[in-house]
This record gives structure tokens, C-alpha cells and sequence, in this order.
């Protein structure tokens, strides 16, 4: 079976563990995924299979998109364009079909350790506080450099701001992987998955899931 | 903003098996307390000071004088570890939050009951 799938995240919550204790859970919507092409060693050059999520109007994609969703499509039930394309590496694409659904009940288990990957909120031109966590400044005491990032390097030698030199700048709207999360609970009717802990992106984002490789 | 997927899993998190109580009522919580691999039942009865809503999150506070010294102690008011509460008195008071009677000691710290 294919490893990983995309879903949405749809909030975080609470949960009650088995022995009272509050587990803090990030609420996914993953699935129900469509195969919307499979890629195999001969024709492609490696092995993997396309997914697609979500419901997009036809009126909305260009027409190379829709010519190669056509076929797809064309064999599901609902007759739905999918709005986002992924592809995840598998060993072996030959149990694929096109058009083929897979839930969340066929990829998942609860107590199973995934990593989700996705797009972190964008903070835009951030100073150093925010960014990477320096220290403020004094407030008082006539101090001006409240947020200010202090010393930026030495003097004469090198005469230069070394590179890598954590400044201000663009934060966030970055591709960011949360390894290792539990799976809490997964409800599949809802499509539905609660991972402990928290997972980037805002509300409505879509992020991908996988089966972690990093189980310790 | 709560959507109406989390709306649903919060609550199936609900106990519907609470009695109603108010802010100022006397309780008895019976509380599931594990030693080792034995489960027992301690009871901590006081005065509700504090209800704190939000579905499935919600906590309430319950205050008790022991031996002179107060103590608070907050609940998530839906969690499992909670056998059953007992409302013991119910209690006549003006506010929502009755953190004055921190402040308070003796006959000081009484509450009218609600007839």
C-alpha cells in the first residue's frame, strides 16, 4: 500500500487519554485520495503513484490538467476533479489502478507514528525577536535598542558580516516536516485523523502524511 | 473558530452523566486515583469558585479549608478520571468568579444557600 496521503488540517483540539490524561491533538481530514496515475520503472523511470485530494470545478483547471485527469476522472464514481496533486514513492505500482480510492482505514492505524509535512504560516519580514529568538533589549532605563539585533560581527578583522548571520528578514511560508507524531485516533467516517502535537500551516492548509522512517 | 469536525469529536469526548451545578454550590468529587495497579476513590467536597466553559475543555475550581490551609483544586469537568459528582449544598451568590473568598476565613467565607 501506498505510505502516505494528503489530507487538510482542520484545527487542533483536546482528547482525554484512556487514563484521564488531556492529550493535545491536531485535527486532519486525510483522504479519500484518488489514483490519478501510477508511474512505473519502464515508463517513468521510477515507482510511485500520483494522488489526488480534494474537489476542484473543471471550469477552474487548464486544459493540459484536465487531459490528464480526464482518464481518472472519467472512472470514479463522483466524477470529481481533484484540486491537489501529489505523488508518493512505492514499491510496487502494479497494485494501483487508476481512479482507485484509498481512505484513510486502508493507510493508517491509531498508535502509528507519522510525519506531516506542510507549509508553515507566513510571518513576512520579521526582526530577529520573532525569527530566531534572540533576546529583547531593556525597556527603561532610557535603553533604545528594545527589538533591535545588537552587534553584528567584530571589527577590523574581518572586516566583514560573516554569512549564515541570523538577521531579519522573510519567516514562514516555508516547507516544514513535523517528524514522528502519534496517531491518537483516526474516525474514517469523517476521513478524519488526530495526531498528537501540532502539525505547521494554518487552518484549511493542506498538508501531506506519511509513515515515519524515523521510529525510534 | 471551532469547525464542525472538531465540534463533533470534542463532543464525544462529553460525559453527559454530570449533574448540573452552579458557581457557590458545595460538591463532592470522587476522583479514580491510581496506586501501583489499584484504583481507589478520593473525595475532595469545597465550594465551586470557578467554572470555566469551552465544550469538552471545560474545567471547574473546587476550594476546601484542610486543617487551615486553603486548597484549590481545578478539574476538567468532563474527565474520566472523575467518578461521579455530588452536589452537597446549593449556594446563593452575586458573582461568577468567587475568588474573594481567598481573602476570606471562617464565618467570613460563608455562602447563603438557595432555597
Amino acid at each position: 500500500m501506498v505510505k502516505g496521503l494528503i489530507g487538510r488540517k482542520i484545527g487542533m483540539s483536546q482528547v482525554f487519554a484512556e487514563d484521564g490524561t488531556v492529550v493535545p491533538v491536531t485535527v486532519i481530514e486525510v483522504g479519500p485520495c484518488v489514483v490519478t496515475q501510477v508511474k512505473t520503472e519502464e515508463k517513468d523511470g521510477y515507482r510511485a503513484v500520483q494522488l489526488g485530494f480534494g474537489r476542484a470545478k473543471p471550469k477552474n483547471l487548464t486544459r493540459p490538467m484536465k487531459g490528464h485527469l480526464e482518464k481518472a476522472v472519467s472512472l470514479l464514481e463522483t466524477k470529481e476533479y481533484p484540486k491537489v496533486l501529489r505523488e508518493f514513492r512505492v514499491d510496487d505500482p502494479s497494485v494501483f489502478q487508476l481512479g482507485q480510492r484509498i481512505t484513510v482505514g486502508d493507510v493508517f492505524s491509531i498508535g502509528e507514528r507519522v510525519d506531516v509535512t506542510g507549509i508553515t504560516k507566513g510571518r513576512g519580514f520579521s526582526g530577529t525577536i520573532k525569527r530566531w529568538g534572540f533576546n529583547r533589549g531593556p525597556m527603561t532605563h532610557g535603553c533604545k535598542n528594545i527589538r533591535e539585533p545588537g552587534s553584528t560581527g567584530c571589527a577590523t578583522f574581518p572586516a566583514r558580516v560573516i554569512k549564515g548571520k541570523k538577521m531579519p528578514g522573510h519567516y514562514g511560508s516555508e516547507r516544514v516536516t513535523v517528524l514522528n507524531l502519534r496517531i491518537v485516533d483516526i474516525r474514517p467516517e469523517d476521513n478524519v485523523v488526530l495526531v498528537r502535537g501540532a502539525v505547521p500551516g494554518s487552518r484549511n492548509a493542506i498538508v501531506l502524511i506519511r509513515k515515519t522512517n524515523r521510529l525510534k | 473558530m471551532k469547525t464542525k469536525l472538531i465540534d463533533k469529536i470534542e463532543r464525544d469526548q462529553m460525559r453527559m452523566d454530570i449533574p448540573e451545578f452552579r458557581v457557590g454550590d458545595t460538591v463532592r468529587v470522587h476522583t479514580k486515583i491510581r496506586e501501583g495497579d489499584k484504583e481507589r476513590i478520593q473525595v475532595f467536597e469545597g465550594v465551586v469558585i470557578r467554572k470555566h466553559r469551552g465544550g469538552a475543555n471545560a474545567t471547574f475550581t473546587v476550594r476546601k479549608v484542610s486543617y487551615g490551609v486553603g486548597v484549590e483544586r481545578i478539574f476538567p469537568l468532563h474527565s474520566p478520571r472523575i467518578d461521579k459528582i455530588e452536589v452537597v449544598r446549593r449556594g446563593r451568590v452575586r458573582r461568577a468568579r468567587l475568588y474573594y473568598l481567598r481573602e476570606r476565613l471562617g464565618k467570613a467565607a460563608r455562602i447563603r444557600e438557595k432555597i
